[in-house]
This record gives C-alpha cells, sequence and structure tokens, in this order.
C-alpha cells in the first residue's frame, strides 16, 4: 500500500511539474513579441518547467530579504522545532528559521555557484580561443597543462588545492574556477580549432585583422552555441562541486546560510523519520535537474539546426 | 601482432609520465604551504633549536629537486611521512582504509556494471518506447542529483524508523563477508545509483550508433530478431566505447566514495581525506591524493588499452 502511495505521489509531481511548464509556456508566448514567440513553440515541456524553476529561482535569490520572514542569521527559537505557523519549515540545529535560511542559500549557493562558473569560462574560453588562434608553442603549452590537471579527479583536486591555500569562499571560488576552466578550455579548444581553418578566417588574417578582433568578430560568434550550452552544464557541476565541499565542511562557512552546509548540520533529523534536513539538498537537485533539462533542449534545438 | 604492443607500450609509457608529473603537483603542494613546515609539526613553542634540528632531520634545508627525489624513492619504499596530527605514518593510515574503499567501490561496481549494461541494451532494444524514456529521463534527473542528496533519501526509506539497513557502517575492525555486505550496502547503493545513469545512457548511445550500419540492415533482412541482433551482431563493435564508459565511471566511483562515506561514517579513504583537509594536516593530504590520482591514472589506462584490444581491426593489422 505505501508503495502504491508512493507511485501516486510521484505521478501527481510528474503532471503538476508538466502542467506549470505547459502553463508557463503558453504564458511566454503570449507575451513575447513574434519572433521569439516561435522559437518558444519548439520548447518540450521539460524545459518549460525548467525555465520556470530557474525563474523562480533567480527571483527568491534577487528578492530574498522582502521574501525571508526572518534574517538567515538570527536565532529565533528553540534547536530543531517542528513545523508550525510561525516557522513554516520549523527551526534547525542552532534554533533559526528554516525557510529563512532556504530563502538565502538561494542566493548564497547560487550566487557564489554562478560567479565561479563565470569565472571559470572567462579563463577557460579566453585561453582556448587563443590556443586556437595562435597555435604553436602558446597551444602546445597550454594543451599540456591542461591534460596534466585533467588527470587528478577534480574533486581530489579541489581538496588538495584547498588544503594548500586553506579553506575560505574566494579560495574555493579561484580553486573550482581554475579546475573546471580546463574542461572549458578543452571544449573551447576544440570548437574553435573547426573555425581557423575556414577561408573566411583566413581572409580576415590576410586584411590584418589584429588577434582579439579575430577572436572576438570572427571566431567568437560561431563558437557561442556550444559555449552556451556548456555554460548550462558546467553551472551544474560547479554548483554540486559547491554544495558537495560545503556539505564536506570545506566550502562556504557558517553563519552564511547555504543548502549544502544546511543538509549537514540537520542530518541527523533523516533517521528520525524528518524531512526537513531533504529540503535543501532537493533545492539542489530542482536546480540542477531545471537547468539540465533547458541545455537538453538548448542542446536538441541547436543540432537540428545544423542537419 | 607486434604493432599493438608497441602501441600499449606507448600508451603505458605516457601514463607513467602522467603519474609523474602527477607526483609533481602533488609534491609541489607542500612547497607552497605558508609557513615552515618544520615549525608546523612541533608547533609555536618550539625554539629555535629544536626547528633547525627538525629541519635538518627532515632534509628540509636541501635544494627542491633533491628533496622531491628523495621523497620520491621514498613513496617507491612505501614511506609517506608521518601525520602533523597525531604523528602517526601516513602509509600505515592508508593502508588501513585503502581496503575499505576499494572494497566499497568495488561492491558498488559488481552492482552498477551489470544492472547498467543491461537496462542500456533493453533502452536499445525497446527505443523510443515508454521505458526508453523513462529511463533516459531517470538518468538526466539522477546524475544532477548531489550524492548526499541520494544518500540522505536511501537512508530515510531504507534506514531510520521501521528501515531495514543501518544508516551508519562503522564497522569492527574485521567484519565478517555477509555483515560488510549488509553493512555496506547503501553507501555501494547510492554509488550504483549515482553511476547507473551515465554508463546506461552511454551504452544505449555506443548501441544505438551502429544500428544504421549496413551490416546491422543486412542482419535485420535476413529475419534475425532484434534482441540477437542487438547482443550478436551490435555490442562486440559497440564496446570500445562501452568499455571506455565503464572505466570513467569507476573513476568517478574512486572520487564519488568521498562524500558517500562522510555521510555513511564509512571508514575509508575519503573520510581520512576530508579529515585531513580541514585539519591542514598536509603530509595525509598529499599521501590519500596520490593514491586516488594513480587509481584514475591507472583506470583510464587499463580502459585504453582494453578498448584498444578489443577492437580486431587494431590487433590485426596488417
Amino acid at each position: 500500500m505505501g508503495f502504491l502511495t508512493g507511485l501516486f505521489w510521484l505521478a501527481a509531481v510528474i503532471v503538476g511539474a508538466m502542467a506549470a511548464g505547459w502553463v508557463f509556456r503558453t504564458a511566454v508566448i503570449a507575451v513575447s513579441p513574434h519572433g521569439v514567440a516561435r522559437e518558444f513553440r519548439t520548447m518540450p515541456l521539460t524545459a518549460g518547467f525548467g525555465l520556470l524553476m530557474i525563474v523562480i529561482y533567480v527571483l527568491v535569490a534577487v528578492f530574498a530579504p522582502a521574501i525571508a520572514p526572518f534574517s538567515e542569521t538570527a536565532i529565533v527559537g528553540r534547536e530543531y522545532q517542528a513545523w508550525d505557523n510561525v516557522h513554516l519549515l520549523g527551526t534547525d540545529n542552532l534554533g533559526r528559521d528554516m525557510l529563512s535560511r532556504l530563502i538565502y542559500g538561494a542566493r548564497n549557493t547560487v550566487g557564489i555557484a554562478f560567479a565561479t562558473t563565470a569565472l571559470a569560462f572567462i579563463l577557460g574560453s579566453v585561453l582556448g580561443l587563443l590556443a586556437a588562434v595562435v597555435g604553436g608553442w602558446l597551444d602546445q603549452l597550454l594543451s599540456r597543462m591542461v591534460d596534466v590537471l585533467m588527470a587528478i579527479p577534480a574533486l581530489i583536486f579541489a581538496l588538495l588545492l584547498l588544503t594548500i591555500v586553506g579553506t575560505s569562499v574566494i579560495n574555493m571560488i579561484l580553486v573550482i574556477a581554475v579546475i573546471d576552466a580546463t574542461r572549458v578550455y578543452r571544449l573551447a579548444r576544440a570548437v574553435a580549432m573547426n573555425i581557423v581553418v575556414m577561408d573566411y578566417v583566413e581572409a580576415a588574417k590576410l586584411r590584418g585583422e589584429g588577434l582579439w578582433r579575430l577572436i572576438t568578430r570572427e571566431i567568437l560568434p560561431n563558437a557561442l552555441a556550444p559555449l552556451v550550452a556548456e555554460f548550462g552544464l558546467r553551472f551544474c557541476f560547479v554548483f554540486l562541486t559547491i554544495s558537495a565541499l560545503s556539505f564536506l565542511g570545506l566550502g562556504i562557512q557558517p553563519p552564511t546560510a547555504d543548502w549544502g552546509s544546511m543538509v549537514r548540520d540537520n542530518a541527523t533529523l533523516i533517521s528520525f523519520g524528518d524531512i526537513t534536513p531533504l529540503l535543501p539538498a532537493g533545492a539542489i537537485a530542482l536546480l540542477t535537474v531545471s537547468v539540465n533539462f533547458v541545455v537538453d533542449w538548448q542542446l536538441h534545438r541547436a543540432s537540428g539546426l545544423r542537419e | 601482432m607486434s604493432h599493438i604492443w608497441i602501441m600499449i607500450a606507448k600508451r603505458l609509457g605516457l601514463g607513467v609520465v602522467t603519474l609523474f608529473v602527477v607526483s609533481l603537483i602533488i609534491f609541489l603542494g607542500t612547497e607552497l604551504l605558508p609557513g615552515d613546515f618544520a615549525q608546523e609539526i612541533l608547533g609555536q613553542a618550539a625554539t629555535p633549536e629544536t626547528v633547525a634540528a627538525l629541519r635538518e632531520r627532515l632534509g628540509l634545508n636541501d635544494p627542491m629537486h633533491i628533496r622531491y627525489i628523495n621523497w620520491l624513492t621514498d613513496i617507491a619504499r612505501g614511506e609517506l611521512g608521518v601525520s602533523l596530527a597525531n604523528g602517526q605514518s601516513v602509509s600505515d593510515l592508508i593502508g588501513r582504509r585503502l581496503g575499505n574503499t576499494l572494497l566499497l567501490a568495488l561492491y558498488a561496481a559488481a552492482i552498477a556494471v551489470p544492472l547498467s549494461l543491461m537496462l542500456g541494451i533493453l533502452a536499445a532494444l525497446f527505443r523510443n518506447s515508454f521505458f526508453d524514456r523513462f529511463a533516459n529521463a531517470s538518468a538526466l534527473t539522477s546524475i544532477s542529483f548531489p550524492e548526499f542528496f541520494v544518500a540522505y533519501i536511501l537512508i530515510f526509506f531504507l534506514a531510520g524508523a521501521g528501515g531495514v539497513f543501518p544508516s551508519i557502517s562503522n564497522f569492527r575492525t574485521d567484519p565478517s563477508f555477509d555483515e560488510f555486505l549488509y553493512r555496506a550496502f547503501l553507501p555501494a547503493l547510492t554509488l550504483t545509483l549515482v553511476v547507473t545513469a551515465h554508463m546506461m545512457r552511454m551504452t544505449r548511445a555506443a548501441i544505438i550508433n551502429l544500428l544504421a550500419s549496413p551490416y546491422i540492415e543486412m542482419a535485420r533482412l535476413k529475419g534475425m530478431s532484434p534482441m540477437r541482433i542487438i547482443v550478436k551482431h551490435a555490442l562486440p563493435n559497440a564496446l570500445a566505447p562501452i568499455i571506455n564508459v565503464i572505466a570513467l565511471n569507476l573513476a568517478y566511483l574512486i572520487t564519488g566514495v568521498v562524500v558517500v562515506e562522510v555521510v555513511f561514517v564509512y571508514p575509508g579513504l575519503g573520510q581520512l581525506m576530508v579529515d585531513s583537509v580541514a585539519a591542514r594536516d598536509m603530509p595525509v593530504v598529499q599521501g590519500v591524493a596520490l593514491v586516488f590520482a594513480a587509481a584514475y591514472v591507472l583506470l583510464n589506462l587499463t580502459a585504453d588499452v582494453l578498448a584498444t584490444l578489443s577492437n580486431p581491426r587494431l590487433v590485426h593489422r596488417r
């Protein structure tokens, strides 16, 4: 019987999510101008749901102080209070309001993950495009360095580097950005390599275009589609890595509200059958699933256009 | 036949070089550590004389390349130094836990590899059916889940109140085999769920890629059953990518154990590493990172060699 109830709820959640995706898609098509609306018409329901979720996360992150009923660090009650009218999701191991911390966590965790991804992307794609355009010894040097860095598993390497530089938020951002930049470099270089050999790039070189102009005006626009899709995937990886590090107590440090460390702090409740500690973990999972759905749609679209 | 051995020897050589460079990076870790290593061991209260004596004893006054060579020879003899936190030999610390971690990874792999191959083949067989779509969607979902989320969901349902399995797999020093399987079931299941999805998707993709080839068309026209076509004709040619994906995921298991071990308080290398990073216990972190990196490099190496050997065109090249 328990199994059937579980199955029912699973089906209900899936149907609800798809319905939300459909409503969101219809709304977006209705309000956007004609050209943009055509793009969204091809969007599958999963991607619609993903996009809706991403929009909600961004809104929550931006307006966190306005939405959250309490401050993220204030101790407002006893430890491990149950769900009630004042503290909708109860309180955590120190008596801080769980809902408020969840809301602020959107700002902290997602914000830091986004900044890290952006940094990794700028570093990786600039170096990758540069290596492809300049070639020769620079390409060899950078590529061999990246090969070596990629020979060590990412999480282990991050832990090693964090031991060297010490655990703090800035250090974690830099360490993860460097490690992930190697993956971006690989892709950017591979994509740019195919573009560099095109005739129009040759023509631009002969015209005497400088290196910077060559990269930004000739190569980047044509390499953008795969790089944007990669940005979504990279964001998921970075987000999961940061959450894992925070969960291990080596990432975002208290008292900052952060989903990874919230799971760690309240984990004892799970053995007593309380699902509250699963909520921050679920928030992480929901966002990565949503981003993956949207990236899947974009990849599909990009490959469809190329055929 | 000799050609293939030269190729494999080259790949092995490359693997050795990689290991060498990895060891260099890990060694440089101590060099970049701010502050004095000897001071760090002895603490702030040490007199300058004792610090100087320890520096002399550890050979910290030698130039860097000499110390690197000494460090490498020490590793070759199985000496990884002494933990800063408790003065124990790092080799002993690692030796005690390495077996546990390998057992856990092996346990997970023993479930995950056959399961994902089977699911992948089934998804390829019933492609575009409801089963295929469902498998694909759940694969995409489970890839997006953080490991600790999966772990705690399993604890919530299978351990805890009225649960069957223990939520903490911190067993005594020498459990019997049955007890190990029972106690390590949840961590192994977590790791399985994390890697199965990716392996399944790639197996499916590798097989489906081949289904458009003329020889599959021929087999179909002969009137073979779809199951037989996939297992007898498509699978052998899809072996190389599948082996690669399996190795990649086994390598992922090696790093995935870190988080899972912490969740389940499993006495393995990952737990040791996390504790040591928090305490900035450099020799232990170095040692564990070296073991993990070596395992990772070796697995990728094995995958490359096996993938090469699985291709008859490369083995019997004229």
